[in-house]
Order: C-alpha cells, then sequence, then structure tokens
C-alpha cells in the first residue's frame, strides 16, 4: 500500500488494545522483520481490510468517538489511508468522530412507530433528566415502542424498550436490556418458522437439539448440494427482503460458479421502519439461523459464511454469538461439519447505524471495510459478490425456511400459501392495533386478516390507511383491507410486501407529519453516491415541510411528481428508487389534504 | 512468450439505438455507442482516464426490459439491446439531475458542455425554492497554499477526484468521500488542511473535476480580480522539462504567461496525469 | 513489488518487500541472486541456450556468492535473498527498474551489467511486461545521446572512430571530424586541472553546484581562461561565467524534440515567448558560427530534425509530420512504415537470433571508494524530493507546500548515540569539506545510514561532502556513497 500519511496524534492504551485485539489473530499489514527487512504491500494490506468496520466499533467502544489518535493507529495496523478510513467512519451514525459528551449516548428512535407512542416528549424528558440524546431512526422495537438504544463507552450496550425516563435509568444502572418479547402467538401449532420462539431456550444448543435442532442441516448433508438446491427450487421459496427473487435459482447461479471462492451471507441489517421480524426470529431461535446458514453454506459450495446484523440490535448480537460459538464447539461449524468433511463457518459482522447497508451491494462494502455504497448492478452478486466473489446473500426469514424444506421436502412446502406464493409470511404489526407484534400467516391471508389476528383495531378509532411494506413501501387505505397477501395480489394492486410491515393508522394520527418523518428518513438514511437519491431525497423532505407549514399542495404537485420519476427511474439502488413511493401513496390517498 | 499481445478485432455486436440498428464492439459502453452514433450524451462523473463510478445518473438510458434508467457509462452493450436515449423518461431524468445539482452547488464555472447540457435539458433548479430556504452545499472557499484552491460549493460530488487520488493514478489516497447522504463531501481525514494531509500535489484532483470545484490558485486569483478569459487563452502541448518520463503538458497560456496546465487524458504516457513539477513548477518561465 | 534500496523509500512502502541493503553492495546482492537462481534449477536454459553466451564462465563467477556470504557483504537476511531469487525467476512476467543509486557509483556500469545478467538468466528481457527499465532522471538525458552529446559517439549512438561513419557525417557536413573520442565531463575537469582545458561553454548545467566534491569542482571553473554559460537563470555557474548568454526555455519557449526513457521522441512547442534577451538556443548557436565565419544559415527546429534523420538510421523513419500526429515514435524507427520499437530487445526472442548474443558478464563487488573510519564513521547517500529538481535553480521557482528544506537524515539510534535531536544544527564532514546542517530524524533510516537531498545548495552546500571517485567506463562520480562525520556544533568549537 501507499505512503500513508498520519498526523501526530497517538491511540490511548485503551484504543491501541481495542484495534490491536481485533487483528490478534492475523498480526498487522506490514512487518518489519528487520532493520533491514520489511514485510507489506497490497495484498497484506487488502486481505485485512475488512477488519476496518471491527476496528472502528472497537475504538468507538474504547473511548466513546473515533478519535484521531485512534483512528491513525487502526489505519497503521491495517495499512488503510487515513482519509478512507475516515470516511467509513463518518458514514455511519453510530460512530462519532467528535469528543464525547457523555459516556453513554441514548438514542432514542422518534420514527414512525414510536413518534406515536411519545417518543419526541421522551426525548425532552431525558434531555432534561441530564442524558445525551440523539434521535434516531427506527430500533426495530415498533411492538413496544417507544425504543432506546443506549451506547455505552466501554460496556456492551443496551436496549430499553416501552421506555421512560425510570425505565432507561434503571437499565443504565443496572447494565441490562429489556428482556426480549413474548411472541403474541407463542405455543400455537400453526406456526411453521417461529414454532421454537418463546419454547426454545435461545441460549442453549442442547436445548435447541431437544427441539429438532440440527435435523435440517443432517438432512441437508446425506442429500448433498444438488438435491438442497434442488428442493429449494421445488419448494418456491423466494426472497423475503422486498424483491422476491426465487432462493433456488440464486443458489444455483452461486453453486454454478466452481473453482472459484464463494461466500454465504446473511442479510439481518433489518431496518426498515416499522420492522423487526429478524429480530424476534434472532433472538427467540438464534440456532434456527446459524443452521440454515449451514445447510445454505454447505449446499452452495461456500466456506465462509458472514451474518451481518445491524448495530442496534445489542441482545440480538449476543444471542448470536453465543450460538456460532456453541454450534462452532460441537462441530456444527468449522473446518468438518457436522462430520460431513464440509468446511464451512461463520463471522459475525455489526453495522454501525446505515439503513442502506441492508441493500446487499452496500452490505458488501460495509463488510469488506468500505463505506456502505451500493454498487450498480449488473454484474449481481452471484458472480460478483463480497469480494468481487460468487455471492448468495439471503435474509434472515429467507433462510429459516429452508429448514422445514430440508425436513419435508420441497413439495410438501408449496402446500402452504397459495400457488404463486408458496409457505408463510412473517407480518410485523404495529400502530393503532391491540396486540402488536410479529405474526406467521400462510401467504393468502387478508390485510384485514392480519389485523384482526393482532387484536383488531384499537378501540375508539378506525383505520384511516395501513403503512404495507415499510417506509419503502405503500399507503394503502381502509377499502383495501380484503386484500389478499400474496406476491402476485400485491403486485397486480402495485403494492410491494416488503418487509412485512403491516402498521396501522388511525384518525388521531398526524399523516402529514408520518409522510414528513418517512422523508425524512429517507433524506437521513441516503448514502449520498448518487445524485437523484442524494438531493431528491432532500428535496422532497422539503416539499413535505413546507407543506406541514400551510403550502398548498398544488403548487407542489408537480415537483413531487418530477421528483418521484428522477428517483425511481435514475437512483442507483432501491433506496432512492422507493424514496418517492410512500409519499406518492400517501398523495394519492389524499393523506396530505389535511396539511394546514 | 514474445512481442507485444496483438489486439484481435474484437466481434460486433448489434444493437438498437433510438430505433436505428448500429454495430458495435463487444464490450463497449451504451455510452461509447453514443459517442460512436454521434448522439450527444451528457456526463459529468464519467472521464476517458477514470473508471465509471456512474453516480451522477445524468447519462442515463432507456432499455427495453429494464425496470429503471441504466447508466450508459458503465453498462456494456449486449446482442439486441434497444436503447432509448431521448424518451420522455430520459429527458425527466436528465433535466432532474441538473436541477437537483444547480439547486445545490454552484454550477457557473462548469466546463461549457456541462452548461450547453443544462440549457439543453431546459434545468430550472430555480423552481426547487429560494437558495436561502433550501439546502445547498455552500461553504466557504479552502485556500490553505499557493497551489490549490478548494472551493466545495461548487463540488458535485462527481468521485472524479477521489478516484484520480486514489486507485485511477495517484495512489496518495489523501481524499475520499466523507459523511453521509446531502453532507457527504470530499475531505482529508478529520478535514486537516491539505498541507497537512497526505496530499503530493500532483493536481490530478483538479485535472479532472467538471465544476470548477478544484482550481489552480492562479486560476482563482484571476477570476477574483476578474482578469480570468479564456476566450483570450491559448493552449500549447509540448513535454514537461523536468524528468524523463516524458508526460505531455498542455500550457494554458493568457497575456503570454502561463495560467495554468493540463495533460491530454489520450496520451498513452500518462493518461493526463502529472506530479507536483509538471503541474506547478512552471514559475521558472514566468519571471 | 520488491524495493532494494538502502532507505526505505515511498516506492519502499508500496512494496511487498523492502530489502534494506548496505549502500554500494548492489553488484553482491545480483550475484547472490544469480548464483541462487541457478543452484535452485531455475534458469531458463532455453533462453540462455538461444540467445545469450558465457554462460558457463558467468556461473563459475558467481558460484562463490553463496546466500550467506551474500547476506554477509550485503547486510540482508539470507531468506530474503532467496524469496527475491526464486521471486524474481519464477514470475511470469519481471521488470528490474532502476535509476541513479545503481548509476551514481564508481561501479556504475558494472552494477548495470550485475542486473542484465539476471534478465538474461531467466528471460525477463525484451518482452511485453519484462524487461530492463533504467528510469531516467532528466527530461532529455536520453534525447542528449540521441544527438550526439557524447565524447565517443556521433549522432543516432554512431561511434566516432569508425570512418566509414564518419566520412557520411563529412560528406555532410563539408568538414572533417577529429576521429579521437572526446573527453566527459569528468575527464574535462581533469583537463582542467592539468591546464589542458581552457575555455568551456556550458549549455543548461549547473556544474558548480551539481559536481562531486563542489569545491573542487568550482576551484577548476575558476581557473579557466574563459567560461561562457548559456542558461536559462543565472545559475552560480552562471555567476561565475565571463560570458553569460541567456536563453530561452527547452519546454515551454522552443520548438525542438526531447527524448524520454522508454526512447520516445516527443515534440516540445514554444508556448510563451522568452523573457528579455533571452533567445532561442539554435539561434545562440548559429549567431556564434556566424562570428566564427561560418554561415549556418537559421535553420528551423524542423529542418534540423530532418538532417539528423538523414544521417541518423534508427530516427530515419520519424518525419516531423508522423512525430506531430502520433503523439511521439520510440527509436528505432528506421523508416516512415515502421511503427518504432516498444521493446528494444525483442530481437533476442526472433529465430534466429536477431543480430549478435547478449552476453554474461562477469562483474565483481568493489565497495565505495570513500571508505567508513573512526574518523567518518556515517554512510551518506543522496538523493532527490518529489517536488525538487537537481540544484533546484528550476523548481526552487515555485512555492511547494510539501517542500521541507534542506536537512540531514540520520537514524534515531545514530542521533541518540550523537546526542542530537530532531531539528538541532550539526556540523557535517566528509574527506573534502564540512558544512553546517540541520538534522531530521527518520525513524525509518538504518544505523549507520544518513541521507540527504542536493536541491539547495544554498542552504546547504551538499557537494562539499561527497565524492568524486568515478567510474571509468561511464565517468559518473560516486554521489551515493561517502563517508562523513556528524558532530554537534558546540563540541566542534571545543574541539
Amino acid at each position: 500500500m501507499p505512503d500513508l500519511h498520519f498526523g501526530g496524534a497517538e491511540p490511548t492504551v485503551a484504543e491501541r488494545a481495542a484495534v490491536d485485539a481485533v487483528v490478534a489473530d492475523v498480526g498487522p499489514a506490514i512487518v518489519e522483520m528487520t532493520e533491514r527487512l520489511v514485510y507489506a504491500g497490497r495484498t497484506r494490506a487488502v486481505e485485512r481490510r475488512h477488519l476496518l468496520l471491527p476496528a472502528l466499533h472497537a475504538l468507538q467502544r474504547a473511548a466513546g468517538w473515533i478519535s484521531p489518535g485512534g483512528l491513525d493507529h487502526a489505519c497503521r495496523v491495517l495499512e488503510v489511508p487515513p482519509a478512507e478510513a475516515y470516511g467509513v467512519a463518518t458514514f455511519y451514525h453510530l460512530f462519532t468522530h467528535e469528543p464525547p459528551e457523555a459516556a453513554d449516548v441514548v438514542h432514542v428512535c422518534d420514527d414512525i412507530a414510536c413518534r406515536p407512542l411519545g417518543a419526541v416528549d421522551l426525548m425532552a424528558d431525558l434531555r432534561a433528566a441530564g442524558h445525551h440524546v440523539r434521535p434516531s431512526p427506527c430500533l426495530g422495537q415498533c411492538e413496544r415502542g417507544p425504543a432506546v438504544l443506549v451506547q455505552r463507552t466501554g460496556g456492551d450496550d443496551l436496549t430499553v424498550t416501552s421506555a421512560g425516563v425510570a425505565e432507561v435509568s434503571v437499565a443504565i444502572d443496572r447494565g441490562t436490556s429489556t428482556a426480549s418479547v413474548v411472541l403474541p402467538q407463542a405455543g400455537s401449532t400453526d406456526l411453521c418458522l417461529l414454532a421454537r420462539i418463546g419454547v426454545v431456550d435461545p441460549t442453549s444448543l442442547d436445548d435447541y437439539l431437544a427441539h429438532g435442532g440440527y435435523r435440517a442441516l443432517e438432512a441437508a448433508l446425506a442429500m448433498g448440494g444438488d438435491r438442497v438446491i434442488e428442493e429449494v427450487a421445488a419448494s418456491g421459496l423466494s426472497g423475503r427482503g422486498g424483491a422476491a427473487f426465487p432462493t433456488g435459482v440464486k443458489w444455483q447461479a452461486v453453486a454454478d460458479q466452481l473453482g472459484r471462492p464463494r461466500h454465504m451471507v446473511c442479510n439481518a441489517d433489518e431496518s426498515e421502519p416499522g420492522t423487526f421480524k429478524d429480530r424476534v426470529v434472532m433472538e427467540g431461535d438464534p440456532f434456527s439461523l446459524i443452521e440454515a446458514m449451514t445447510v445454505a453454506g454447505t449446499a452452495i459450495g461456500a466456506e465462509q459464511g458472514w451474518l451481518y446484523i445491524r448495530g442496534e440490535y445489542p441482545v440480538t448480537t449476543a444471542r448470536l454469538a453465543n450460538a456460532i460459538a456453541a454450534a462452532r464447539s460441537a462441530g456444527f461449524l468449522g473446518d468438518d461439519v457436522a462430520g460431513s468433511g464440509a468446511r464451512f463457518d461463520i463471522l459475525l459482522r455489526i453495522g454501525a447505524g446505515a439503513y442502506i447497508c441492508g441493500e446487499e451491494t452496500a452490505l458488501f462494502n460495509s463488510i469488506e471495510g468500505y463505506r456502505g455504497e451500493p454498487r450498480n448492478k449488473p454484474p449481481f452478486p452471484t458472480t460478483h459478490g463480497l469480494f468481487g466473489e460468487p455471492t448468495a446473500i439471503n435474509n434472515v426469514e429467507t433462510l429459516v425456511n429452508v429448514l422445514p424444506i430440508m425436513l419435508d421436502g420441497g413439495a410438501a412446502y408449496t402446500a402452504l400459501g397459495t400457488e404463486r406464493s408458496s409457505g408463510t409470511r412473517l407480518f410485523c404489526v404495529s400502530g393503532r392495533v391491540n396486540a402488536p407484534g410479529i405474526y406467521e400467516h400462510e401467504f393468502g391471508i387478508t390485510l384485514g386478516g392480519v389485523i384482526e389476528a393482532a387484536g383488531g383495531v384499537t378501540d375508539g378509532t378506525e383505520v384511516r390507511s395501513v403503512l404495507l411494506g415499510g417506509a419503502a413501501g405503500s399507503f394503502v387505505g381502509p377499502d383495501r383491507l380484503d386484500l389478499p397477501l400474496t406476491l402476485e395480489d400485491t403486485r397486480e394492486a402495485g403494492l410491494s410486501l416488503g418487509s412485512g410491515v403491516v402498521m396501522v393508522f388511525g384518525h388521531e394520527d398526524d399523516m402529514v407529519d408520518t409522510v414528513r418523518r418517512i422523508a425524512e428518513f429517507f433524506r437521513d438514511e441516503s448514502c449520498g453516491q448518487c445524485v437523484p437519491c442524494r438531493v431528491g431525497t432532500v428535496r422532497q423532505e422539503e416539499v413535505l415541510v413546507r407543506l406541514r407549514r400551510g403550502a398548498t399542495l398544488d403548487d407542489e404537485r408537480e415537483l413531487l411528481d418530477d421528483l418521484g420519476a428522477v428517483m425511481r427511474d435514475a437512483s442507483i439502488c432501491g433506496l432512492g428508487q422507493t424514496a418517492a413511493g410512500a409519499v406518492r401513496s400517501a398523495l394519492d390517498l389524499g393523506l396530505l389534504e389535511g396539511a394546514r | 512468450m514474445n512481442g507485444t499481445p496483438v489486439g484481435t478485432p474484437r466481434p460486433l455486436v448489434g444493437i438498437t439505438l433510438d430505433g436505428k440498428a448500429v454495430k458495435v464492439p463487444e464490450g463497449s459502453t451504451i455510452l461509447d455507442a453514443c459517442r460512436r452514433e454521434g448522439v450527444d450524451t451528457p456526463t459529468l462523473c464519467w472521464a476517458e482516464n477514470l473508471t465509471p463510478v456512474n453516480v451522477c445518473r445524468v447519462c442515463v438510458v432507456e432499455v427495453e426490459g429494464s425496470r429503471v434508467l441504466v447508466p450508459s457509462c458503465s453498462r456494456p452493450v449486449e446482442e439486441g439491446m434497444v436503447v432509448g436515449t431521448d424518451t420522455e423518461r430520459v429527458r425527466t431524468s436528465r433535466r432532474m439531475v441538473f436541477e437537483l445539482l444547480a439547486s445545490s452547488v454552484r454550477m457557473d464555472r462548469s466546463d461549457a458542455d456541462v452548461l450547453d447540457w443544462m440549457d439543453h435539458y431546459g434545468a430550472r433548479p430555480e423552481r426547487m425554492g429560494a437558495r436561502d430556504e433550501i439546502a445547498t452545499v455552500a461553504q466557504p472557499v479552502k485556500v490553505q497554499d499557493d497551489l490549490y484552491v478548494r472551493d466545495y460549493e461548487r463540488c458535485i460530488l462527481c468521485y472524479k477526484c477521489v478516484e484520480a487520488c486514489g486507485d485511477d493514478a495517484q495512489h496518495t489516497y489523501a481524499i475520499a468521500t466523507a459523511g453521509r447522504g446531502f453532507d457527504a463531501h470530499i475531505s482529508t481525514e478529520f478535514d486537516v488542511t491539505l498541507p497537512d494531509s497526505a496530499c503530493v500535489y500532483c493536481g490530478n484532483c483538479i485535472g479532472v473535476c467538471p465544476t470548477g470545484a478544484l482550481v489552480f490558485k492562479t486560476e482563482h486569483d484571476m477570476r477574483e480580480e476578474g482578469t480570468w478569459d479564456e476566450s483570450a487563452q491559448e493552449v500549447t502541448t509540448t513535454v514537461c522539462g523536468f524528468c524523463g518520463v516524458g508526460c505531455n503538458l498542455e500550457l494554458h497560456t493568457q497575456d503570454d504567461r502561463i495560467v495554468k496546465v493540463t495533460s491530454p487524458a489520450d496520451h498513452s504516457v500518462t493518461h493526463g496525469h502529472l506530479c507536483i513539477k509538471g503541474r506547478f513548477g512552471w514559475q521558472h518561465a514566468q519571471s | 513489488m520488491w524495493v532494494v534500496d538502502p532507505r526505505r523509500t515511498t516506492s519502499a512502502r508500496f512494496a511487498d518487500v523492502w530489502l534494506g541493503l548496505d549502500v554500494g553492495t548492489d553488484i553482491a546482492l545480483a550475484n547472490g541472486v544469480a548464483r541462487e537462481i541457478i543452484d535452485a534449477g531455475l534458469v531458463d536454459d532455453e533462453f540462455v541456450e538461444h540467445a545469450t553466451e558465457g554462460f558457463d564462465a558467468f556461473a563459475a563467477h558467481v558460484e562463490p556468492w553463496t546466500l550467506e556470504r551474500t547476506a554477509e557483504v550485503t547486510g540482508v537476511p539470507v531468506e530474503a535473498i532467496r524469496d527475491l531469487a526464486h521471486g524474481y525467476a519464477t514470475a511470469p512476467t519481471a521488470q528490474l527498474m532502476w535509476t541513479l543509486g545503481i548509476t551514481e557509483h564508481h561501479t556504475a556500469v558494472d552494477n548495470v551489467l550485475s542486473l542484465c545478467n539476471l534478465a538474461l538468466l531467466t528471460g525477463h528481457v525484451g518482452r511485453w511486461g519484462s524487461g530492463l527499465v533504467p528510469l531516467r532522471g532528466q527530461n532529455n538525458v536520453q534525447g542528449g545521446g540521441d544527438m550526439g552529446a557524447l565524447p565517443n559517439k556521433l549522432p543516432g549512438f554512431q561511434d566516432v572512430a569508425d570512418d566509414e561513419i564518419r566520412a557520411r557525417f563529412e560528406a555532410a557536413w563539408g568538414h572533417t571530424i577529429p576521429a579521437r573520442p572526446g573527453w566527459h565531463l569528468t575527464e574535462m575537469f581533469e583537463a582542467m586541472e592539468r591546464d589542458e582545458l581552457k575555455a568551456v561553454w556550458v549549455i543548461g548545467e549547473n556544474p558548480a553546484d551539481s559536481e562531486a566534491d563542489i569545491n573542487h569542482a568550482r576551484a577548476m571553473l575558476g581557473r579557466l581562461d574563459h567560461l561562457v554559460v548559456q542558461d536559462v537563470l543565472m545559475t552560480r555557474t552562471a555567476q561565475m561565467a565571463d560570458v553569460v548568454l541567456p536563453a530561452a526555455l527547452g519546454w515551454a519557449e522552443t520548438d525542438g524534440t526531447v527524448t524520454s526513457s522508454e526512447r520516445r521522441v516527443q515534440r516540445t512547442r514554444a508556448a510563451v515567448r522568452p523573457p528579455g534577451q533571452a533567445r532561442k538556443e539554435i539561434d545562440i548557436i548559429a549567431d556564434l558560427a556566424d562570428r566564427m565565419g561560418a554561415d549556418w544559415g537559421r535553420p528551423s527546429a524542423e529542418e534540423l530534425w530532418d538532417e539528423l534523420r538523414s544521417l541518423s538510421p534508427m530516427h530515419g523513419g520519424m518525419s516531423w509530420e508522423r512525430l506531430e500526429s502520433e503523439g511521439g515514435i520510440q527509436w528505432p524507427c528506421p523508416d516512415e512504415d515502421h511503427p518504432g520499437t516498444p521493446f528494444l530487445h525483442g530481437r533476442l526472442w526472433e529465430r534466429p537470433v536477431g543480430g549478435r548474443r547478449a552476453p554474461f558478464s562477469c562483474v565483481d563487488d568493489r565497495p565505495p571508494v570513500d571508505g567508513l573510519t573512526e574518523e567518518f564513521p556515517l554512510r551518506l547517500t543522496t538523493g532527490r524530493a518529489l517536488d525538487s529538481f537537481n540544484t533546484g535553480v528550476q523548481t526552487g521557482q515555485y512555492n511547494s507546500p510539501i517542500r521541507s528544506g534542506e536537512a540531514i537524515d540520520l537514524s534515531a539510534a545514530d542521533a541518540d548515540s550523537l546526542g542530537i535531536t530532531h531539528g538541532e544544527r550539526v556540523m557535517v564532514s566528509s574527506r573534502r569539506g564540512s558544512i553546517e546542517m540541520t538534522v531530521a530524524v527518520d525513524p525509518d533510516l538504518p544505523v549507520g545510514l544518513a541521507f540527504t537531498t542536493f536541491h539547495f545548495p544554498e542552504q546547504a552546500d551538499v557537494n562539499q561532502l561527497t565524492c568524486d571517485a568515478w567510474d571509468p567506463k561511464s565517468g559518473t562520480s560516486e554521489f551515493k556513497a561517502a563517508a562523513i562525520r556528524v558532530q554537534k556544533l558546540s563540541a566542534q568549537v571545543h574541539a
């Protein structure tokens, strides 16, 4: 690597130790063998670049910020240019590059689900109580808001839900997060994906095994990779991340890349506002995801799995880390997976506050130690994915579907759901319903059916609109409650199930503010790479702010249309392409007419 | 094992470009095809001596079968591809890209073709709102030495300077994109001054900047004084007087004085890139 | 990429491996690498058989250079030398690139030959991606040679002692040409000392700052009966001159050609008018010819070029028009249909070999002339900084933000043992002179090595220290290896 230039700042003892621990296994990029012999160079630097994100986390945790001395040390050890590392560090909300004002930073979700639950007042109260508060986009605790993430210096981060000032203070004093939620459907015999949640001890491999764990892997290893992929293809399983791409086709494309190193990546960067299903699965049944990744990895011929989880899920992350370690020591991961001779292991990578990193190619860049900016497609991940190598990337919900397919076969799986939408779907139900939470239903249930299953609409109100699919989805009106929730029916209606969000709004909700908050979300979460999204999301939010301040809708309509067109048509990735979707649907439903 | 690898002629690929059947060499981009066929296609972040980053999105075209528009600068042609470069969707997106940029960035010192394209597509950035009521990248100009001026109020974030500083030319990595979203900006680490950074003052970033955000201090000063006059300038190509590499220099002269130095991007020796001596070491020709 | 350099330079920081050999042990390293390549059976036997001669003698010559002995002489570990040998020999393509660290030694030509041996052993020459690449330090040092600015050559590297060649030039120029080679620069200074050379015309060179052992060089210039300096700026040499002929800048004020490191002839063009009384060098020379009674007219650059083409076969195909339209052509280019020659030694791969076979050279390690002693215990080597050029005549005129001025770099250990801190002024002495300098402590510098640039003679007259021992084959002085002593100023006063 080049002749790097460093400033005069020195790392603290804690910062130095934190970074050195990250590279303990592989050693630093530059090795001075003697005064006359130094090994360094591009290859060594490239091999270590993926440790930049973990090193930044280590620095942030050690010092409460990414200091110049700490960053320089990480850059020396990894041979990363400081300007690039600074560019990476400043990309993420959870990394700060100014000296910390307090040891604990209290991130309060003020997004669309928590806002109606008093998030704005909570921020004021917490500030009054002396906390250092930062507003946050959706923290993925929508069934039990308002949600708080306490980011701690020198200690583990904490999640606090149904939070008030007292709850936050107690959590900080004790250093404990709120316990995981109980599943509304827990124990129901109809459950396929969620059957073990609330039943099994999520920290115990033995208990997982006692509840049928690792039988799917056993079956998969017995049938071999080709059969596994055939069964997945036969099941009709499609991606649950929003694009609904057939999983079997994706796996086959990667498996076909013989002779090249391949990767299995699990996208657990669940950050879509209103979405919390993957968290519930990973917290309640973490081994199932590890098992499913192992099935996928061994089937496609990948030796390395990467599990990328958003940085706002400390409890979930700890469960997964525990599960990976336990699986490894029991021989379910490693050089000889379950005695099969196959090699597969999983590295856990933690995001740092960036919705865009849920976009698959941005996620690759994030793992690789670069800014989480999406790549242009084609080429696609199946041939040019992580580190430019063939990669199967699936989200959590998609992967856990693989376990029943392995156990019962692809054909049996098609019995669930509809002909063109096989299986079950997880719905994240929040807003004005009596029993918010994660629900598993077969494809084909109506929107109204989902709301009914969640205890129906809160007493005293009625549905004014439902946000379907998340912030990247659309608002639908009460006239759509009979819509069957399948891929084909939603597509025909010009809608998307997205991440399974069903967020119910009543007449008491300030829809203009909600839509404005969605616009603000996209503005904040745009990576900034392409012009349509970087500036378009800003201009869109400005229009919404003007509307809320009393501007006339008719004066803004043409601009909104043009902004929507350029973002949808010319943005690099799905974030920009969908950033106007909810606004557009709100406009069509007349939800913005109420603006003063 | 001997001799130069001989370039075998590339097979031709047939595409339809604005309704006309054309053949272009395999591996060409749609933009290459447009240029061959004389179809004027606006670009901002593309340059012939840099890897396409396709971030500005002003070169987008409509490709049949594609849900969204595709960047012509980086998409290779495929047999049978049907490309529209002047459809309603394309015109809207191109106009909007210019409007979005011009509403947030000062574009008036952009390359002449950029200003022509803005006019051609009918960009009306003022409809985004008054400049003091909408977000812009307005900020003070950075003058930190006698060679460079960085006027980031004019930066459209095309990434060209980052590429020229990094993998595509200089491998110095003094600057990178920092921040995110609308706050994304080109920066040294912790925004240290350029003399305190890794910068080696090759000026290759200035060489590729399309909007006048990065300029020679000579140019900046003359513009401030009101003496900069491109119509009175001549450009003469010669060879650098320092080392033995043989970099070609384009000397921009006004009133018999050198006012800035560029290098031809299509020259095989250094593809438009120079070092500090070639780019700035010409004061002895002025004394 | 491997970088072999006594200092961990900027280039070394890009490298996969940096080998910090002792100054002046290049031949030892090359011979050791060659022996290891032979010993490990990594020789490209087919190429050696086909295109070279003298292999057996060479193999016998390097046989004593075991890895252990090489390590002992060069100061770098055995394993690294072995890795270098194997890496170079087994790479599909490999280039050896060097600059003045190889050629500014009293063994300059032998240093180069020792590297040529490696390319011949492995066949890494004359084909795409492989080769021997001397990086020229100046924009037209190659062109100077092309034009015959060498004491033993006529334009096109044609031997002045060859009667047939001389006859062609005599016919074209209408004048006899002495068959005896002239002096090169170093010999000229020796001739000045013997009072055999009494008048000198210096064109575009600043020897009063740039020569090794500069006090001696200045004394020699001072002895001359007559010194004429033709230059673009008032250099130190010009200040010593009896007559100064102000000249136009070659690259910005003159039409002409230059030849780059890769033998590429390219056009320079006038962009601005020369200031004041400065004139184009062609005009100055032609005027002088007039005063001497010759009538050369006022040839244009193109007319001069066409004359060269008529006399130098390697340039014959490079018409002025082609130079304009093709952006430069690499010689040899014998006729107008010839595309030029990207690989000079491609002939070695032709079957049968084009021209004569390439000989191995048996060359010996010979340590620097200026030996280290207790009195002069540190090795000083000199080099350039990115933003500056030679004696700073031109680059001193612009204000570089990355320029830190002249200093002598010392290793941390040497600075410590001398009780010297970063930024301190010290007295630096060699067998030839003493100057005051500022110390910069460089933590990457090996113990015993000191470094300085030579761009700022007005700040630090570094060439008072350098050694003027020179290579009889090239005439180049050993700038890269002086023995010095560094003393605290206070200690020096008390001594």
